[in-house]
């Protein structure tokens, strides 16, 4: 995976904002040359100039000067806020998820990491993406805090228990990249590694077809959501004891403190585990909590439900749940369509600069 | 104006000094005495240095091949576990304050002794305690949770000694916030007749920032580590998610202590290069203001900078713009201290005795260490570079190459005056040579693993990355030997070193003007200082040695 060279220096690059990534570290590399070569030859050049040259002399007694301190605290000063400026930009890049990107739930797990697509596909340690596609990771963790870290991507992000977390990236280079967990989480954590597969959008399409499971999560979530669970029985999309799920994701709701939240993939977790945190207003707080009821799987098969309800608004990129035979080629082949061409364009430029 | 004739009684001769003044256990176990208890911390920060360094090796030696065979996973894991917990909470963190810092202070602002001389006594005793609870826990079995004790892995599900350990992180607390105590009290009211604030030391002004740390940021350390016992002991749910917690609570408060306790352990070596410096170029510090006052500055801002430990924890995006504009800040007055060293050396008479070597290899080596802190406090390269070698590198430059190196060069330039003799100067710069070489080939090759995207804490590596860590571990093989030369020669010299004199470089401090070793009392009368820091003119009162 790594370059052929006997030492290698830097990873891979294969997600559309690695160059971004590398070329901050090249810019903060070029600030500390300018500084660390720059006192170093002061260093030298003062160590040899004014070399003892009369034992216990006592030299002209210099106490400073204001004008040098000045510079020397600006300059620094100024070149620092270049490098947060750079490094905001960059920051703002890596951790703003977009709205349009294809969803794959994460679970980590000690020691191992569980996969699930949209499509109902299920990974362990592997992962399956197309090339020239944002891919979002919507991540929690069934135990300790873990950490997903793509080297080849420059990115990654801690995986919290009790939350979702997020992280997104597109791949720009067909290939296998390891996977690591940057978290230590006990025993076997140097074992706890995945590979992320990166295919050309036909053999991506040839290996969903090949990995067809029975019912897509959305339907897993929608049989937890009105059989398993009974949480139908209350939430009735025409006024029951609970607020109707309709259309709700994405959306401010009120509560019943005063205090307003936007329904997220947290609120509705938080509203499954916790009912009593954030009461909607106009609601009694009557909801029994679900938490050891449910495992990770099945909540967020039950939140992909309910953003299911609100249409393409909320899921745009991932698969309508109603539809869903048609709806995973339908969903991606339009955003997808051009990107193949992108893609071998980069590629090519690849090879042509080794 | 004192002279040193007059400082020191020559007249009846032999005096006693604090070291012949009483030889039984006792004179030393219940001494009240600043310079016999900083030599009894000397002794216990030394042996638990030397066993994490132990630790270090197993680490390194484990790391030459790719999979984990030296060791199991489970064993390297409290092994890496122990190097931290005894080289952060049992050397670095009291290793310079309560040795050197303890044996100065009085001398440098002519006190007699610190403030509280039986609370300076009781600190060593609550270090040898949480010591030996810590060490308990490690004999054991250890722990396995990284000195960073993080949640819910810390309280549900490590099974190891977490608790005991804790208990021993959480009373060598009191013995830090003891010292710093007494150290600021010491600093404000003993000061000699003449010495203002601003004829102290930059030594001394170094350790006044780090005690107001230890004093504001221990108690928060050990609130956590209260709550973690809590939450691990009595099952109530402060920090773990499945009984109602909050994992990301645990970073914020342990990282508001952990990230300025790097200042304290950087700040009182920062201290010990401005006097090295100063006195083998012969020069007054250049901007002696603009220097103390980066020490003040250093030490509130740190106290705003923990965020950037959680770039990549789930805080929210904001706080973490917040925390990197903090930290790039807090670079500056590290850069000013950098420039106003250097130009200190402008038009010097330097000399390049050990001390002075050291000096050089902590510019050198905080510089990398500093400089590479720019790549973590940058929000958007953090994200790729967190939680990897980069980090390990970083941190080492900054802990042992900033931290060790001064202390080493402040023990070999103050070892004189605390022992009367002197130590092999030949082994001296040999050993201080082979720190600096062994060190940068130790560390060096970890920030190339780092963006290669090394994690840390790892037993086993991908077989790619073998090279680079073949060079790290033949580094600290070198390192090992520059380490362990000193504690050689140095015990050597105690029994056949040579007569070390009063004031060997002719140095002005206080210091250097009572006898080596000095008398319990310090100075035989109070001395009246009217003359600045670093003044090496012939007006006060120091007669030149013939040469």
């Amino acid at each position: 995976m790594q370059n052929n060279s006997w030492i290698p220096l830097f990873p891979e690059q294969a997600s559309s904002f690695a160059w971004q990534v590398d070329a901050l570290y090249f810019y903060i590399i070029a600030v500390c040359l300018f500084f660390g070569i720059g006192v170093v030859i002061f260093l030298t050049l003062f160590a040899f100039k004014y070399r003892e040259r009369e034992k216990f002399a006592t030299p002209v007694e210099i106490h400073g000067s204001n004008v040098l301190e000045i510079t020397w605290t600006a300059i620094p000063f100024v070149i620092a806020m270049t490098i947060f400026a750079f490094g905001t930009y960059v920051f703002f890049n890596l951790y703003q998820m977009p709205k349009d990107a294809m969803e794959v739930y994460v679970v980590g797990k000690q020691w191992m990491w569980k996969m699930q697509h949209s499509t109902g596909q299920r990974e362990i340690n592997e992962l399956h993406v197309p090339v020239g596609r944002k891919v979002k990771l919507i991540m929690t963790t069934e135990d300790v805090i873990h950490d997903v870290f793509i080297p080849a991507f420059r990115t990654k992000a801690d995986v919290v228990p009790g939350r979702y977390t997020y992280l997104w990236f597109e791949a720009t280079k067909p290939g296998r990249y390891q996977l690591y967990c940057a978290e230590y989480c006990g025993l076997n954590h140097s074992g706890m590694i995945g590979w992320v597969n990166v295919m050309e959008q036909r053999d991506f399409d040839n290996w969903l077809a090949g990995n067809v499971t029975n019912q897509t999560p959305v339907e897993a979530g929608r049989d937890l959501f009105e059989n398993k669970l009974g949480c139908a029985s209350c939430h009735q999309d025409n006024g029951g004891r609970g607020p109707s799920m309709k259309n709700i994701f994405g959306k401010p709701q009120k509560l019943a403190n005063g205090d307003t939240v936007t329904i997220d993939e947290n609120y509705l977790r938080e509203s499954i585990i916790n009912p009593q945190a954030k009461i909607a207003d106009g609601y009694q707080p009557i909801m029994p909590t679900f938490k050891g009821q449910v495992s990770e799987d099945q909540l967020n098969q039950i939140v992909l439900y309910i953003k299911s309800l609100s249409g393409a608004a909320a899921t745009t990129g991932t698969t309508p749940a109603a539809a869903a035979p048609k709806a995973p080629a339908a969903s991606m082949t339009p955003a997808a369509s051009p990107t193949p061409v992108t893609t071998q364009a980069t590629t090519t430029k690849e090879k042509g600069s080794k | 104006m004192e002279t040193v004739a007059e400082l020191r009684d020559t007249t009846k001769a032999p005096k006693l000094n604090y070291l012949t003044n009483g030889y039984s256990v006792a004179s030393w176990l219940l001494t009240k005495d600043h310079k016999r208890i900083a030599m009894l911390y000397l002794g216990s920060v030394s042996f638990f240095f030397l066993l994490g360094g132990f630790f270090a090796a197993l680490i390194r030696l484990e790391l030459m091949t790719p999979n984990s065979d030296l060791m199991e996973a489970a064993t390297y894991n409290r092994v890496f576990t122990a190097h931290g917990i005894i080289m952060v909470f049992l050397f670095l963190i009291p290793a310079i304050p309560a040795s050197l810092g303890n044996f100065l202070i009085p001398l440098m602002i002519g006190a007699k002794d610190l403030a509280f001389p039986r609370i300076n006594l009781l600190s060593w005793y609550l270090y040898m305690l949480g010591g030996l609870v810590a060490a308990y826990a490690l004999i054991n079995g250890g722990v396995d949770t990284g000195w960073t004790f993080y949640v819910p892995y810390s309280t549900t599900f490590s099974n190891g000694w977490v608790v005991v350990t804790g208990l021993g992180a959480f009373i060598i607390g009191f013995s830090s916030i003891l010292t710093g105590v007494n150290f600021i009290a010491t600093i404000h009211t003993m000061r000699a007749p003449g010495m203002t604030w601003f004829r102290l030391p930059l030594y001394v002004w170094s350790h006044y920032a780090t005690s107001l740390i230890m004093v504001l940021g221990t108690p928060v350390v050990a609130i956590t580590i209260l709550l973690l016992a809590l939450e691990r002991i009595a099952k109530i749910g402060i920090f773990d998610p499945a009984i109602g917690g909050d994992p990301i609570l645990f970073q914020h408060l342990f990282w508001f202590y952990s990230h300025p306790a790097v200042y304290i352990m950087i700040l009182p070596a920062m201290g010990i290069v401005s006097e090295l410096i100063s006195s083998f170029s012969r020069k007054r510090i250049f901007g002696y203001e603009f220097v103390a006052f980066s020490s003040i500055a250093i030490a509130v801002i740190g106290f705003l900078v923990w965020g950037h430990h959680l770039f990549v924890s789930g805080q929210s995006v904001y706080a973490a713009l917040v925390f990197s504009i903090l930290t790039l800040i807090v670079a500056v007055p590290s850069a000013v201290k950098t420039f106003n060293w250097t130009a200190t050396l402008y038009k010097g008479s330097i000399s390049f005795d050990t001390p002075m070597l050291y000096a050089f290899s902590f510019l050198g080596l905080f510089l990398v260490g500093g400089l590479t802190g720019l790549f973590l406090g940058t929000a958007g390269m953090d994200i790729h570079l967190s939680d990897t070698y980069f980090i390990i590198a970083h941190f080492h430059y900054v802990m042992v190459g900033s931290t060790v190196i001064g202390f080493l060069g402040g023990i070999h330039y103050w070892w004189g005056k605390m022992t009367g003799k002197t130590y092999s100067e030949f082994w001296g710069k040999i050993s201080a040579m082979l720190v600096f070489i062994g060190f940068n080939l130790t560390f060096f090759p970890q920030f190339v693993l780092g963006y290669l995207g090394m994690p840390r804490r790892y037993a086993a590596y991908p077989e790619e990355l073998q090279v680079l860590n073949v060079f790290s571990t033949a580094g600290a093989g070198v390192l090992a030997i520059g380490m362990i030369l000193p504690v050689i020669y140095l015990t050597l010299s105690l029994f056949n070193g040579k007569d070390a004199g009063d004031n060997p470089w002719h140095l002005p401090g206080l210091e250097w003007r009572t006898s080596s070793p000095p008398p319990t009392e310090n100075f035989e009368k109070t001395p009246v200082v009217t003359w600045e820091a670093y003044d090496y003119g012939d007006d006060n009162g120091l007669e030149k040695p013939k040469v």
